[in-house]
């Protein structure tokens, strides 16, 4: 049986030398093939006794296996050996850059982002949101809110003006979003629960005012609300604003047309740094001004004041936005500087609930 | 409003302490601005003797002194003042020491090789008055090394309140006096004036000239003359207590009336009877009239104004400022004292017409106390008899007191209702009393009483005033913080309306594309509002407060793309911006729109901005303010299906790069494109600049549903598979029209269209372009046969074909 020796080292030096798998499909044809070496050998057994054919069956087949396991492991190694040259020359520099994607580049300004804020605090509390148009009637800007004539708020140095219409109307443009209160009102019977966010205006542009500002308002009417409710809901919503585990207020006696008694709030805080802090320190800062809704502004509205009562606030926008995140000066706000947006901003997907927090 | 401790406790007899009184004035809505304690900034200023002046050796100005501030050794200081010299005594500061003025701190110093260890000071360093042409000259007697502000006296706090304009009792100490007693820190001191038995009539007579409807402007006017006065300095505690809130001791009857609209907020003018020319007559002043007042300055009146005349002219501004041709001086022996009511409201807009802020002006046009004209007529006589002598007229008076205002019925439980604070009534009451407030008890009804209104509170007219007067005095710290909790036992309710809602999601769905919103001015100028469709006359303010910011915008694009402008200016010019906010179409209850825009200059493009190693640089085009409006627009769910996209826009963009957006001819939400080119030049802006504007509130509601259940969902069990169409068409023919056709060949099967190639030139006829369509066919209830297959395509061919008149490419 030397020539299936010579065969099997023959055969198994070809697989060994075999370098890609198109050589050793060469090599599988030439001895396992149909025309094959072994192939021709196993053909040879139908010629032979039984007995010859038993034992060199035996052999010849042994021979087959010992070649078939030879090359499946011959191809093995090859396809290993080809995909590593294929995962080497696929490789590439991942420390190249991407491109950032809108989700985090994009920006939400700072009023939009504190309006959601109170939106989901407000929310929570049952009360809607309010909207007014910002030109608005002399009537619901100032007469029904209790303003007196030739009070200076009605002058042209304060407020803007439009030229009289041809009904010999006088429009101008919202000082304050109060006469969203008026408009609710007269159009939604009580209880009311609202803020108003919005923008409003004013003849007045120096280092810290800018003719267009934002401000919030509150309104509660019902047959109870009274000066302890309108406390707990300022304290309550300044603590979930800023988020903080407490607050202290300090409620001033003040002026305003609209409300009385009417008061102006502190807030107790401290600065370190540049960096106000509430619920601590030894300092006051002046928040909103607030009050029970002026009995002559209910009966203007329609409300008759010994069957109702309710209170209201207001505040800016911009500055409480200001006070809890830290931005120094309010006319970048309107600037649209990119490098301002983007440092002051907020991310796309940062949106403000109670579950989650207000802020990141 | 300011005044002292020391002049405070002339009207209130009082153990608390200055931060007692500070801290109550505050809480009971006086709130305090400062206290300015003089003698803590002059700490470092002493009294010192000049030894010695010379000459500078190097400089012709200045001079060389020797100066004893009570130190070891004389100390030599350089100074510039033309007074500085040998022999008088002035105010020194050694190095070291603060100086308010001018906001520094003193240092050694070499002036012109001189050594100079201090300085000499003038008035205007140490704030106390506007003088700086020479350094202070003290009497002889001043004791040299005394602490400046201990010898002058200057050691006094002084309070400033922050006045609210309805508190006009409150610009006088005494009724500062009179809160503080109400709030328990001690008695209210009230003086008896008597009045004065004259002997002989006032021989000057006034008489109001007004016309019926006029009458308010001036209710009630006293004259009283007091002949033989002499009219020096007033006495030293009334100038140290007016220079201590800041005013000019001019001379005794000046101060006297300074004295007096301080001290009892009553305002009063005093002429030189013999300035005086006949009688006087109170009028409206006439067109064409002017003043020289008392600051100088001359006035020119029209009928707006009051005034008081005699045979001259006008003498004197009603209620603002008297004329300087009838003031008072040293020469003054007969003098003629007013003392008058005007209207608040005429005092007001005549003052703030004329740009005169006086502190007459201050109390009239916040009401002064109707019922002082008399009272302070005699309280002034009394002072000018004790200061300067001579011998009083009896008073002509004409006009009358206003008549009071009727009593409040008060139910006490109204504190209750609108505080939630329950006091006894007995403190309520003690309250009301002690502010001057008249309180009658009804028999058999212990709520209800009747509160009389003291005359000096104009502000009180109703039960939540009351409501108010008790609180701030009884103390809102009181009032217990308590919960206001929804309504029902329930969960929140969704409270946001559909635009408030899309309002908010436009914001994240922009800024999740890349955009950085902006929040610009409402208002823009005339020219830019004119541009983007505005401009209209009704929309334009009357008082803008600048030429660039005069009219409401029609469009949030005008302040974006000079927002994106400023940007490129410094250096940032791929820039995308967004702003959802309030637009303007007229001046009417509904023209306001809710807009949301967006703006991208450069190569601010979506998938990023600038060179990137991944591919070629590329500038922003129309597509990409395509495809900002459309994601929005699926961000915020809108059913698309009835959206039509009609070749250009308004005259602002260009007008065949735009597009406009809308749900049939009548419903048109926004439009996109590139800026017209002449549009951006007209702005200085730099291009290129492409935009999207939609209106919110323009954008049709959601289909009303009963549930919320999602609609069915279909899915076939046979794969879909795509057919490659390439059509040739003529140039102007638009692949919105050939996709429509192609979907329209066979809408069950059809489930997909897109165009994957346009194509002109080589092999392509001139004027034409080929246009590769590919379409997805989604075969439902079994597998398309080629025959089926080749059928749908003929029909796409021949769909095609009939709404554009394109060929099939060979």
């Amino acid at each position: 049986m030397s020539d299936l020796s010579a065969l099997e080292a023959e055969t198994l030096t070809a697989i060994a030398a075999a370098q890609d798998e198109a050589a050793l499909e060469t090599v599988r044809v030439a001895s396992l093939g149909k025309k094959g070496s072994i192939s021709a050998l196993l053909a040879t057994l139908g010629k032979m006794s039984p007995d010859e054919r038993k034992s060199a069956g035996a052999q010849i087949n042994a021979l087959k296996d010992k070649v078939s396991d030879a090359l499946t492991q011959r191809r093995s190694l090859l396809k290993d050996a080809a995909l590593q040259m294929r995962l080497a020359s696929e490789t590439v520099d991942v420390t190249l850059p991407v491109r950032d994607s809108g989700i985090e580049s994009g920006r939400i300004h700072p009023i939009s982002q504190v309006m959601d804020e109170l939106t989901a605090i407000f929310a929570d509390l049952g009360f809607s949101i309010a909207e007014g148009p910002d030109v608005e009637s002399d009537d619901y800007n100032f007469t029904r809110l209790n303003f007196p004539v030739g009070h200076p708020a009605r002058e042209m140095h304060d407020t803007f003006f439009f030229n009289p219409n041809e009904a010999g109307e006088r429009k101008l443009l919202r000082t304050h979003t109060s006469p969203v209160q008026v408009r609710t009102m007269l159009s939604q019977k009580p209880p009311i629960r609202v803020i108003c966010p919005g923008r409003t205006y004013r003849c007045d542009s120096d280092q810290t005012h800018t003719p267009m500002f934002h401000q919030v308002e509150g309104l509660v009417i019902d047959k109870q609300a009274n000066l302890g409710h309108l406390k707990w809901i300022l304290e309550e919503s300044c603590k979930a604003f800023f988020e903080v585990p407490h607050v202290k207020m300090r409620f001033r006696p003040s002026f305003f047309p609209f409300t009385e008694p009417s008061m102006e709030v502190d807030i107790q805080c401290s600065r370190k740094g540049g960096e106000i802090r509430f619920g601590e320190g030894d300092d006051w800062l002046e928040i909103l001004g607030c009050g029970m809704v002026h009995p002559n502004v209910l009966r203007n509205c329609g409300v008759d004041p010994d069957e109702y009562q309710g209170f209201a606030w207001g505040m800016g926008i911009d500055r409480i936005a200001m006070l809890k995140y830290g931005m120094p000066d309010l006319r970048p706000f309107f600037e649209a500087d990119v490098r301002w947006l983007s440092h002051y901003g907020f991310r796309p997907l940062d949106f403000p609930t109670l579950a989650g927090g207000l802020s990141a | 409003m300011k005044f002292t401790l020391s002049w405070l406790k002339d009207h209130l007899e009082t153990s608390a302490t200055a931060n007692d009184i500070i801290e109550t004035l505050t809480r009971i809505g006086l709130e305090v601005e400062h206290v300015d304690n003089p003698a803590e900034k002059l700490k470092d200023f002493v009294v010192a003797y000049v030894i010695d002046a010379k000459q500078h050796p190097n400089a012709d100005r200045l001079r060389v002194c020797m100066v004893d501030a009570g130190l070891e050794a004389p100390v030599q200081v350089v100074c510039g003042a033309p007074n500085a010299r040998t022999g008088i005594k002035s105010v020194f500061a050694l190095p070291g020491a603060y100086i308010p003025a001018k906001n520094i701190t003193l240092g050694k110093g070499v002036i012109r090789g001189v050594e100079s260890n201090g300085m000499l000071c003038s008035a205007f360093e140490l704030e106390l008055s506007e003088d700086h042409d020479g350094i202070i000259e003290l009497p002889e007697d001043a004791t040299v090394g005394q602490r400046y502000a201990d010898y002058a006296g200057l050691n006094e706090p002084v309070i400033e309140i922050n006045l609210t304009p309805n508190r006009p009792d409150a610009t006088g100490v005494h009724g500062i006096a009179r809160d503080l007693a109400a709030a328990g820190l001690g008695r209210l001191k009230e003086r008896e004036i008597k009045p004065l038995a004259a002997s002989f009539p006032c021989p000057v007579s006034v008489m109001l000239d007004f016309a019926s409807e006029d009458k308010h402007l001036a209710p009630q006017f006293a004259l009283r003359l007091v002949r033989g006065v002499k009219n020096g300095p007033s006495p030293d505690w009334m100038q140290k207590r007016l220079k201590e809130i800041g005013l000019r001791p001019i001379n005794a009857l000046v101060d006297i009336t300074n004295y007096m609209t301080f001290d009892r907020a009553r305002p009063l003018h005093v002429f030189d009877a013999k300035k005086v020319a006949g009688n006087l007559v109170v009028r409206r002043a006439k067109s064409g009239e002017e003043i020289l007042a008392l600051d100088g300055k001359t006035y020119a009146l029209d009928a707006s104004h009051i005034v008081i005349c005699d045979d001259k002219g006008v003498e004197s501004i009603a209620g603002i400022m008297g004329g300087e041709a009838s003031g008072c001086d040293e020469t003054t022996t007969d003098v003629l004292i007013e003392s008058a009511l005007w209207d608040p409201l005429t005092i007001a807009r005549a003052g703030r017409g004329l740009g005169i802020v006086s502190d007459a002006r201050y109390r009239f046009e916040r009401g002064i106390d109707p019922a002082s004209v008399l009272p302070g007529l005699e309280l002034a006589t009394h002072l000018v008899l004790d200061i300067c002598g001579g011998e009083a007229s009896q008073i002509t008076s004409v006009g009358e007191q206003p008549a009071g205002k009727a009593n409040i019925e008060f139910p006490w439980s109204e504190v209750k209702r609108l505080t939630g604070l329950d006091l006894p009534t007995n403190d309520m009451a003690a309250i009301l009393e002690t502010l001057g407030f008249g309180v009658m008890r009804q028999a058999g009804n212990a709520d209800r009483i009747f509160v009389q209104i003291p005359s000096w509170r104009p502000d009180v007219d109703g039960k939540a005033d009351l409501v108010e007067e008790i609180t701030r005095i009884a103390g809102l710290d009181r009032v217990t913080s308590t919960p206001l909790l929804r309504d029902e036992a329930t969960i929140a309710k969704p409270i946001l309306t559909l635009l408030q809602k899309r309002t908010r999601a436009a914001r994240r769905a922009l800024a999740a594309r890349g955009l950085i919103e902006a929040v610009t001015w409402s208002f823009v100028s005339k020219e830019r509002a004119t541009l983007f469709g505005g401009g209209q006359p009704s929309l334009a303010l009357a008082n803008p407060i600048a030429a660039d910011l005069s009219d409401m915008r029609p469009s949030l694009l005008p302040g974006l793309i000079g927002a994106v402008q400023r940007n490129a200016d410094r250096g940032l010019g791929d820039v995308a911006l967004f702003e959802v906010g309030q637009i303007f179409k007229g001046d009417g209850e509904n023209d306001q729109r809710m807009s949301a825009a967006a703006v991208r200059r450069g190569t601010a493009k979506p998938a990023g901005t600038g060179r990137h190693w991944t591919g070629r640089e590329a500038s922003v085009d129309v597509f990409d303010a395509k495809a900002d409006v459309l994601s929005l627009l699926n961000s915020l769910g809108v059913a698309t299906g009835g959206l039509q996209l009609v070749a250009g826009g308004p005259s602002y963009l260009h007008p065949g790069r735009s597009g406009t957006l809308q749900f049939g001819p009548k419903n048109i939400i926004g439009y996109f494109g590139e800026l017209h080119p002449r549009v951006l030049e007209d702005l200085d802006v730099q291009g290129p600049v492409v935009a999207f504007e939609i209106m919110l509130d323009e954008i049709p509601a959601p289909k009303a549903k009963p549930t919320k259940t999602k609609g069915k969902l279909e899915m076939s069990d046979f794969q879909p598979l795509e057919r490659d169409f390439a059509f040739i068409v003529d140039r102007s023919v638009k692949a919105g029209d050939i996709l429509r056709a192609a979907q329209g060949a066979d809408k069950a099967l059809i489930s997909g269209a897109n165009v994957f190639d346009i194509y002109e030139g080589t092999g392509i006829p001139e004027g034409k372009k080929s246009v590769g369509v590919s379409l997805t066919l989604q075969p439902r209830d079994k597998t398309l046969t080629d025959i089926e297959i080749e059928a749908v395509a003929t029909k796409v061919v021949a769909e095609v074909t009939k709404k554009t008149g394109a060929t099939l490419r060979g």
